[in-house]
């Protein structure tokens, strides 16, 4: 396998469970070395996506090549090259810390020269010294994720899925984990990761966003935010916010609003132009505005525009 | 395959079989508990049967009669009542199988010749021991009778009497006849059935519940590694359990073992290898450790309990039952147990009961190969 084909290659991938299509003619390239992220809420298609792409999964219709094997037909090869973190935390809870990681070692054959090195850089990485032998049941949250990405890359994979890898898990253990992922693409490790938490995408190189079962929008953050916000965007915080998001949904010059946090952001046309109308709007209905200004778009404001877009409320499709 | 991976997997199971305490539990409580309860509680041996004596006469003669069932085995005289409705109640109330009731003119007849007639009240709900005990009764009562005409006859001046057709029954292999015997080979064949398939039928049912499977099977190991790496710890543990019950049986109840120890080897790994195969089956099928117990319970105590020989003799089974039995692996390791336990016959006079396991292990053992598979879907 040469290193200038990409890393990762899917071609109209559907997956169907019964008449539900969980994935639905997916199609993506993610290069070597790049930290490629699939944004979306819950039950959009992540996790069904990668579990194909590990081989977990067969796919109902379309290709996927990892590293260069057809998942459907080489599901053994591809596992040889890849690295896979589930979204719950699946090592041995009745197991120690090292007898976690010498049992990965072994399923995947770490050669012995190579095998104390693996497990005390990994302990090293996780920041688990000391811990050894705890049983990873007693371990925290970021600990335990930690391990897992340990155990997943003690063969050093080129290839690494993460499925929610930073779920459950405290800001602090979040941004660590973050930083061992772009040292470890920075070595060259393809890492396909799925979150989502929109602030994570920001620290990816590229991105797709999936809803429903299919790819809404693909680019890197700063693509995706110049490309599928047209208007521009303006924070609002006001006494009301529910009888406000309500009242601006049919309010003439504002193309969109959404709840963020406590307080709405608008998408408007120009928003120099718009500030002034949506507070006097507001006040003629009995709502006062305490702040209102222009702001950059985030991820977030992406996502919600695309998605409200296509759709209205829904509910959620969840088959985790 | 790779034994390193094999390895690695034997030696997880190991360390998570070592930290479990349910594990612990079945590995050395359940053979322990059921080789006790099987071992005492079914008994096919009808002794000390509770006897109660109504004795209406009391005389010298009536209680010499009643002393021949006290002092045989078989009975238990328990107590003496001195009137009918207490006898009734006894029996109503279980205190005992039996009552005997000796009439007032019970030494007046037997002195002026005439037939004595004495009454035996037996409590028939549980047919086989009520005629056990009514057999015993008759036959503690002819030879009170053959030893009174006797004596009658020596009174009369005859000097060699001699019984005119007399059986020298010789039993071999299980000589005074003890149910035992019988039992404690087919208890062991029992609990290795149940044990055996309990144990496998958790391991991979685990794995699913726990969602530990999901990140195994992302890994390149095999799935016949994840098979062997599973057994093989099962397969130790299980040869510990049945050298365990063998012991047990030899030892504790006291049951002769004639074989050879390497006849004993062979089927319980044959067999061992027939069980494990069939909870990991059950395992990879039922995806849940309770489904997967549960199975595995129903699919080997009751064949193994009902149509196995254990407690009823096959060759006496209707024609359908006696066909199903042959589908009941347990049948021919219970074959096997007892021939090495108590005949010590050779394995070639075996042959048929040995080619059979072998059959169901290879037939097992080759499904248990074919069915997990490294996919969730």
């Amino acid at each position: 396998m040469n290193g200038q084909s990409p890393a990762v290659v899917v071609k109209d991938l559907v997956k169907r469970f019964g008449d539900f299509i969980a994935v639905d003619t997916i199609s993506l390239e993610a290069h070597k070395g790049e930290i490629f992220g699939f944004l979306g809420p819950n039950g959009a298609g992540k996790s069904t996506t990668i579990r194909m792409l590990c081989g977990l999964l067969r796919p109902t219709s379309g290709q996927a090549f990892v590293y260069g094997f057809d998942v459907a037909t080489q599901s053994e090869q591809v596992r040889q090259h890849i690295g896979y973190m589930s979204q719950k935390f699946s090592l041995y809870n009745d197991l120690t810390v090292i007898e976690n990681l010498d049992f990965f070692a072994g399923m995947y054959s770490v050669s012995n020269s190579d095998l104390k090195g693996r497990i005390n850089w990994a302990i090293d990485m996780a920041g688990l010294n000391g811990r050894e032998n705890s049983l990873a049941g007693t371990l925290a949250a970021g600990w335990k994720q930690r391990l897992a990405l340990g155990c997943a890359v003690l063969h050093r994979p080129p290839i690494l899925f993460l499925d929610e890898p930073t779920s459950g898990v405290d800001p602090i253990s979040r941004r660590q984990f973050w930083e061992m992922i772009h040292k470890m693409a920075a070595d060259g490790v393809t890492i396909f990761v799925t979150t989502h938490y929109m602030d994570e995408a920001e620290y990816c190189n590229r991105l797709v966003l999936i809803y429903r079962g299919k790819i809404v929008a693909s680019g890197s953050p700063l693509e995706l935010k110049q490309k599928y916000m047209t208007g521009e965007l303006l924070l609002l915080e006001c006494d009301e916010v529910g009888k406000a998001l309500e009242l601006l949904q049919s309010a003439p010059g504002v193309d969109d609003a959404a709840i963020f946090g406590n307080a709405l952001h608008l998408v408007v046309p120009k928003a120099s132009e718009a500030m002034g109308g949506v507070r006097s709007y507001l006040s003629e209905h009995g709502v006062n505005t305490t702040r209102i200004e222009p702001i950059r778009p985030s991820l977030e404001d992406v996502f919600v525009s695309l998605t409200s877009v296509r759709n209205g409320p829904e509910t959620e499709a969840s088959r985790q | 395959m790779n034994w390193d991976r094999l390895l690695a997997m034997a030696g997880k199971e190991v360390i998570q079989i070592r930290r479990d305490a349910r594990s612990i539990a079945i590995v050395i409580a359940m053979p322990l508990i059921m080789m006790l309860a099987f071992g005492y509680g079914v008994s096919f041996d009808t002794k000390h049967i509770p006897v109660y004596v109504f004795d209406m006469e009391g005389s010298q003669q009536s209680q010499d009669f009643l002393k021949r069932f006290q002092s045989s085995i078989y009975f238990n005289v328990v107590k003496a009542v001195d009137n009918y409705p207490d006898l009734i109640r006894a029996i109503d109330g279980g205190r005992c199988q039996i009552g005997i009731v000796i009439p007032p003119d019970f030494s007046n007849n037997l002195n002026t010749g005439k037939t004595v007639r004495i009454q035996a009240l037996v409590d028939g709900t549980d047919s086989n021991s009520a005629n056990l005990g009514m057999s015993y009764s008759r036959a503690v009562v002819q030879a009170y009778s053959q030893q009174l005409q006797l004596q009658w006859l020596q009174r009369q001046g005859r000097t060699n009497i001699q019984p005119l057709v007399a059986v020298d029954a010789r039993t071999w292999f299980n000589e005074n006849l003890e149910s035992m015997s019988t039992i404690v080979p087919g208890v062991v064949a029992l609990v290795m059935a149940v044990v055996g398939t309990f144990l496998t039928s958790l391991t991979i049912a685990r794995e699913w519940e726990r969602g530990t499977m999901e990140q195994l099977i992302s890994t390149p190991v095999t799935p016949l590694e994840i098979m062997f790496g599973k057994l093989v710890p099962y397969m130790a543990i299980g040869l510990f359990d049945t050298c365990v019950c063998a012991a047990m049986g030899a030892w504790w109840f006291g049951v002769p073992f004639r074989g050879h120890l390497s006849v004993f080897f062979l089927g319980s790994i044959m067999f061992l290898t027939v069980v494990l195969s069939m909870g990991y089956l059950f395992s990879v099928v039922a995806k849940t450790q309770l489904a997967a117990s549960q199975i595995s319970l129903i699919a080997t105590f009751l064949p193994a309990f009902l149509l196995s020989g254990f407690m009823y003799p096959i060759d006496q089974m209707p024609a359908v039952i006696r066909v199903i039995t042959h589908i009941v692996p347990a049948r021919y390791y219970m074959a096997i147990l007892r021939n090495v336990f108590l005949k010590g016959t050779s394995i070639i006079l075996m042959w048929q009961d040995f080619a059979a396991l072998a059959i169901f292990a290879a037939v097992l053992g080759f499904a248990a190969t074919r069915v997990f598979k490294k996919r969730l879907d």
